[in-house]
C-alpha cells in the first residue's frame, strides 16, 4: 500500500478547498499541502454559482445590516458571533479574490460593481457577469499555481477517514485513472467536499455533490447540524433542474401566475420577487395549489419575465440567463417568460464546526457547503455562500496550518487500512439483484415527494422507512463494470452510500423538529416555536445507528423577532 | 411523451483489449434528450461500464467533451434531436483513451500551468484599488470563458502530447492574463508564451477557435501573441500599463 505524507491534506478542490490551499502555502509557506479531488478542481461545481457574491463593498452599506439581514434570512438559527466574523471578513476576501485577477463586474468609474439579491436590504452582491462561481473558481485554481507546495491529486477518490484516538491521521483514497489505492497522511485536514443536493430528485447541483465528506465525518464521529434545513430554489428550469439565477430577479425579473399577475404582492408585497428563498419557494406552491399555475408534462410551473430589461441589459448582466435557457428550455427569454419551478439547490446542514471550523474530531476542519458553521442556520440567503466559500475556506486553511505546525503524523492502524482495503475489493467484486440506478432514484423520488417543502409527520415517517429499506437494498446492488480503471460505476455506489447517510440524517432532522422556520416547513406544525426549537440539532453515530442531540443557538446582539419583511 | 429510436455507437475501450471498437446501443430518445442524457440512460438500463466524465450538465464545468457525429463537442449541450438517427461518440482526438470516453488531459493542464495564469498579489489587502474600466476588462471578457474542455486540443491540427506546442486553450490563458490591465508583471507569461515550449508550433488554421464551445477565440490569442514575441516587446513598454 503506498502511503503519501504530507502537513495538511485537502479534501475537494472547489472555492472552499483552493481558497484552503492558498491560505496554508501563504501563512506556512514551508509547509506540504496535497489536495485530493475526485474531479479536476475547475470542474468543482462552484463552477455553476451564477448570481454573485456578497460583501460590504459600498459606502451605502454597513457590517451591521449585512449582519441583520443574514440573521433575519435565516429565521433567527444562525450563530451571530459566526456572522459578524463572517461578515466583516467577506469584503477583504472579495477584495483580494480581485488582486488575483478575478475580473469582477465593474460600474463606469472603475469600481466593483454590485446587484440586488433575495433577502438582502441594499445591493451588496458582487458578481462576475453571470459566472460568477465560474470566474471565481477559475481566478482561484490559477493562483493556486503559483505554490508549488501544493500538489494535485486529481480525480482521486476519498473513501474513507482514519482516526488514532481523538485525532484525525489519515485517508484512503483511490486513483481513479489507474486504479490504484493510497493512505495519505497528515497533521491536520481540511474537509471541502460540498453539499449534497443529489438527493432529491429535481436538483441543481452536479453530478459530484453527493454528500461524501458529511457521510465520511460522521462515519469517524464528526457531529453533523441543521440537517433538516435544505434550500429549495424558486427559479430552475422544469425536467433538469438548471437554475436561473435569482440575478434574474435582481435585475428587475418579475414572477407571474397563469392570470399574468405578479402574484408575490399576494405573499410579500414589500420586497415582491426579491424576498428570501424559502418565502418565494412558498409561495410558488400556494399558487400551484390554487390552480394559478401553468401544467407541463414534467409538472406545474410559473413564469419568469425578463422581457422588459430588453435585450441589451440580457445580454450585458445575464448572458448566461439567455444562453441557458435557449439551450436547455429552447425559449428565448428577450422574447418569451421562462417557465420555472422551485428546486433543491442548498444545503444549510453538514458538517458540525465551531466559528474557526473545528469539527469535533481533532485535526479536521470544514468549510465550504459540507460544514455547518452556521451563518445560513434555517435558510441562506443568496449570494452568501461563495462568500462563505472564502472567508471560511481562508479560515479552515489558516487554523489547518496552525494545528499542523504543532502536532506530530500518526501512523494510521494497519488493520483499520486493511479493512477498508477488502471492503472496497468485496465492492467491486460484488454480484447482486439490485440495480444501482433503480435504489438511486428510488432515493431521490423519495426526499423529494416526502421531504420536500412542505413536510409533515406522516409522510416523513414513510420516508423514513423507505430510507432504511434503501439502505438494505443498497448491500444488494450488484456491479457490472469489473474494471479497476475509472470505475464510475463503482464511485456512484460508494456516492450512494453516502447520500442515503446524509438522506436519513435529513429526515430524522425533520422529524424531530416540530415547529416551521425557515426552509423547514411542517404543515402540521405551522408556526415558529422559539420555545422548544431556537436550538441546533446535532446527528451523531451511536452504537445502534442514529442519535440526535440539542446544540444552543449563539445570539449576540439580534434578539429573535417576528420575521417580518 | 413522443420518443424516437435512435442508435447511439459509442467507442469503447478498457485496459487489455487490443484496439477501441464501436458498440452499437440502442434508445427511446425523447424530445429534451442530450447526448449525455442518453449515455446516462444507457449507463442505468443497459450497460453499467459504460465510462465518461460528467458533473454540471450545464455547459460550464467542461467535463463532458467528445466527437459526436465527427465535431468534438460538450455532450450535454449537444441535443440528440438535431442529429441523425445515427449517432456515433468518440472520445477527444490528440488524447491518450484511458477508457471508452475518458482521455489523458494532463498534458494539457501542465501546459496551462506553465504559462503562470496568475497575478502577483499588487497592493494594500483590504480596498477597492485596482480600478478597471468596462472597457479594459472587456479586453479579457473573451479569453477569460475558457472552461478548460479540452475541445481546441482535440480539434488542433498541430497539437500533440509531449511535444513542444502549448496548444490553444494555453495560449489563450497567457493572452489573458496579458491582456488583464491590472498586471504589472506580463513578462511572465509572455515569455512562457513566446518561449521554445510556446505559441509557434501554430499553424493559423484556426479550427480551435471554429470548435470552442465558449467563443474564447484561442486561435486569435495565439496569433497576437506571436505577433507580441516577434515583435519582442522591450520590457519598458509591456510593463507600462
Ligand atoms: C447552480 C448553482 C448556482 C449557485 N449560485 C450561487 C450564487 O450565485 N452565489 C452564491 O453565493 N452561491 C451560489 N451557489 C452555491 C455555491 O455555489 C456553493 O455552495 C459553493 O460553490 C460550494 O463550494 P464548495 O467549495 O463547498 O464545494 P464544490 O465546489 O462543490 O467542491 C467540492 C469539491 O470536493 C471534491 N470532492 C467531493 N467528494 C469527494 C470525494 N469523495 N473524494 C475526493 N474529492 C471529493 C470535488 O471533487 C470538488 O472539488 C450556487 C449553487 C448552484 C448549484
Ligand atoms: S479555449 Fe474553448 S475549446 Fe479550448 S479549452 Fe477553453 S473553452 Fe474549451
Ligand atoms: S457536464 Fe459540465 S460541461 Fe457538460
Amino acid at each position: 500500500m503506498q502511503i503519501i505524507d504530507s502537513d495538511v491534506v485537502i479534501i475537494g478542490g472547489g472555492g472552499a478547498g483552493l481558497r484552503a490551499a492558498i491560505a496554508v502555502a501563504e501563512t506556512a509557506p514551508d509547509l506540504k499541502v496535497n489536495m485530493i479531488s475526485k474531479v479536476y478542481p475547475v470542474r468543482s461545481h462552484t463552477v455553476s454559482a451564477e448570481g454573485g457574491i456578497a460583501g460590504v463593498v459600498k459606502e451605502d452599506d454597513s457590517f451591521e445590516s449585512h449582519c441583520f439581514d443574514t440573521i433575519r434570512g435565516s429565521d433567527y438559527l444562525a450563530d451571530q458571533d459566526a456572522v459578524e466574523f463572517f461578515v466583516e471578513d467577506a469584503p477583504k476576501r472579495i477584495y483580494e479574490l480581485e488582486e488575483w485577477g478575478c475580473p469582477w463586474s465593474r460600474f463606469e468609474d472603475g469600481t466593483i460593481a454590485v446587484r440586488a439579491f433575495g433577502g438582502m436590504s441594499v445591493k451588496r452582491t458582487v458578481y462576475a457577469a453571470d459566472k460568477t462561481g465560474f470566474y471565481m473558481l477559475s481566478a482561484l485554481w490559477e493562483r493556486s499555481l503559483k505554490y508549488p507546495q501544493i500538489k494535485n491529486y486529481d480525480e482521486w477518490h476519498v473513501t474513507r477517514l482514519f482516526r488514532v484516538g481523538e485525532k484525525m491521521a489519515g485517508l484512503y483514497a483511490i486513483n481513479l485513472k489507474n486504479g490504484e489505492h493510497a493512505v495519505f497522511r497528515a497533521k491536520a485536514f481540511v474537509l471541502s467536499t460540498g453539499g449534497a443536493c443529489r438527493i432529491f430528485s429535481f436538483n441543481t447541483n452536479g453530478n459530484i455533490k453527493t454528500g461524501d465528506g458529511m457521510a465520511l465525518a460522521y462515519n469517524i464521529g464528526a457531529s453533523l447540524k441543521d440537517m433538516e434545513f435544505v434550500q429549495f430554489h424558486p427559479t430552475g428550469l422544469p425536467h433538469t433542474g438548471i437554475l436561473i439565477t435569482e440575478g434574474a430577479r435582481g435585475e428587475g425579473g418579475y414572477l407571474l401566475n397563469n392570470k399574468g399577475e405578479r402574484f408575490m404582492k399576494e405573499y410579500l408585497p414589500a420586497k415582491m420577487e426579491l424576498g428570501p428563498r424559502d418565502i418565494v419557494s412558498r409561495s410558488i406552491v400556494s399558487e400551484i395549489k390554487a390552480g394559478r399555475a401553468f401544467k407541463g408534462p414534467y409538472g406545474s410551473y410559473v413564469h419568469l419575465d425578463i422581457r422588459h430589461l430588453g435585450e441589451k441589459k440580457i445580454m450585458e448582466r445575464l448572458p448566461l440567463v439567455r444562453e441557458v435557457a435557449l439551450e436547455f428550455a429552447h425559449i428565448d427569454p428577450v422574447h418569451e417568460p421562462i417557465p420555472v419551478m422551485p428546486v433543491a439547490h442548498y444545503y444549510m446542514g453538514g458538517v458540525h464546526t465551531d466559528k474557526e471550523t473545528a469539527t469535533n474530531v481533532s485535526g479536521l476542519y470544514a468549510a465550504g457547503e459540507v460544514a455547518c458553521v452556521t451563518i445560513n442556520g434555517s435558510n441562506r440567503l443568496g449570494s452568501n455562500s461563495l462568500a462563505e466559500c472564502l472567508v471560511f475556506g481562508n479560515a479552515a486553511g489558516v487554523q489547518a496550518s496552525r494545528f499542523a505546525q504543532e502536532t506530530a503524523l500518526q501512523t494510521v492502524s494497519e488493520a483499520e487500512v486493511r479493512d477498508e482495503e477488502r471492503r472496497i475489493t468485496q465492492l467491486y467484486e460484488r454480484n447482486g439483484a439490485e440495480n444501482l440506478s433503480k435504489v438511486r432514484e428510488s432515493m431521490q423520488r423519495t426526499m423529494h415527494e416526502l421531504v420536500g417543502i412542505e413536510r409533515n409527520e406522516k409522510e416523513l415517517e414513510a420516508a423514513l422507512d423507505a430510507i432504511l429499506k434503501l439502505q438494505e437494498r443498497w448491500k444488494r446492488i450488484g456491479l457490472q463494470d469489473k474494471s479497476k480503471t475509472f470505475n464510475t460505476e463503482f464511485t456512484s455506489l460508494l456516492e450512494l452510500e453516502n447520500m442515503l447517510v446524509v438522506s436519513e440524517a435529513c429526515v430524522r432532522s425533520a422529524l424531530a423538529r416540530e415547529e416551521s422556520r425557515g426552509s423547514h416547513t411542517r404543515s402540521d406544525f405551522p408556526a415558529r416555536d422559539d420555545k422548544n426549537f431556537l436550538k441546533h440539532l446535532l446527528v451523531e453515530r451511536g452504537a445502534d445507528g442514529m442519535i440526535l442531540k440539542d446544540h444552543p443557538v449563539t445570539i449576540t446582539k439580534w434578539q429573535p423577532q417576528e420575521r417580518k419583511y | 411523451m413522443a420518443t424516437t429510436r435512435k442508435k447511439i455507437l459509442v467507442q469503447r475501450y478498457v485496459e487489455g483489449m487490443e484496439k477501441p471498437e464501436l458498440q452499437e446501443f440502442e434508445l427511446e430518445a425523447t424530445a429534451e434528450m442530450t447526448v449525455l442524457d442518453a449515455l446516462n440512460a444507457i449507463k442505468d438500463t443497459q450497460d453499467g461500464s459504460l465510462t465518461f466524465r460528467w458533473s454540471c450538465r450545464m455547459a460550464l464545468c467542461g467535463s463532458c467533451s467528445a466527437v459526436v457525429n465527427g465535431k468534438p463537442v460538450l455532450m450535454c449541450e449537444t441535443s440528440l434531436k438535431k442529429l441523425p438517427d445515427t449517432v456515433r461518440v468518440e472520445p477527444l482526438r490528440n488524447f491518450p483513451i484511458i477508457k471508452d470516453l475518458v482521455v489523458d488531459i494532463d498534458d494539457a493542464f501542465e501546459k496551462m500551468r506553465s504559462v503562470n495564469p496568475y497575478l502577483d498579489r499588487m497592493e494594500a489587502r483590504v480596498e477597492n484599488k485596482h480600478l478597471q474600466s468596462p472597457a479594459q476588462r472587456k479586453r479579457i471578457a473573451q479569453s477569460s470563458q475558457c472552461i478548460k474542455c479540452m475541445i481546441c486540443y482535440s480539434a488542433c491540427p498541430v497539437y500533440k502530447v509531449g511535444e513542444n506546442f502549448m496548444g490553444p486553450a494555453a495560449g489563450a490563458l497567457a493572452y489573458r492574463y496579458i491582456a488583464e490591465s491590472r498586471n504589472k508583471k506580463k513578462r511572465r507569461q509572455l515569455n512562457a508564451a513566446t518561449g521554445k515550449k510556446g505559441v509557434w508550433g501554430c499553424s493559423f488554421v484556426g479550427e480551435c477557435s471554429t470548435a470552442c464551445p465558449k467563443r474564447v477565440d484561442p486561435a486569435m490569442a495565439l496569433q497576437r501573441l506571436k505577433v507580441m514575441g516577434a515583435l519582442n516587446l522591450p520590457k519598458r513598454l509591456l510593463d507600462k500599463e
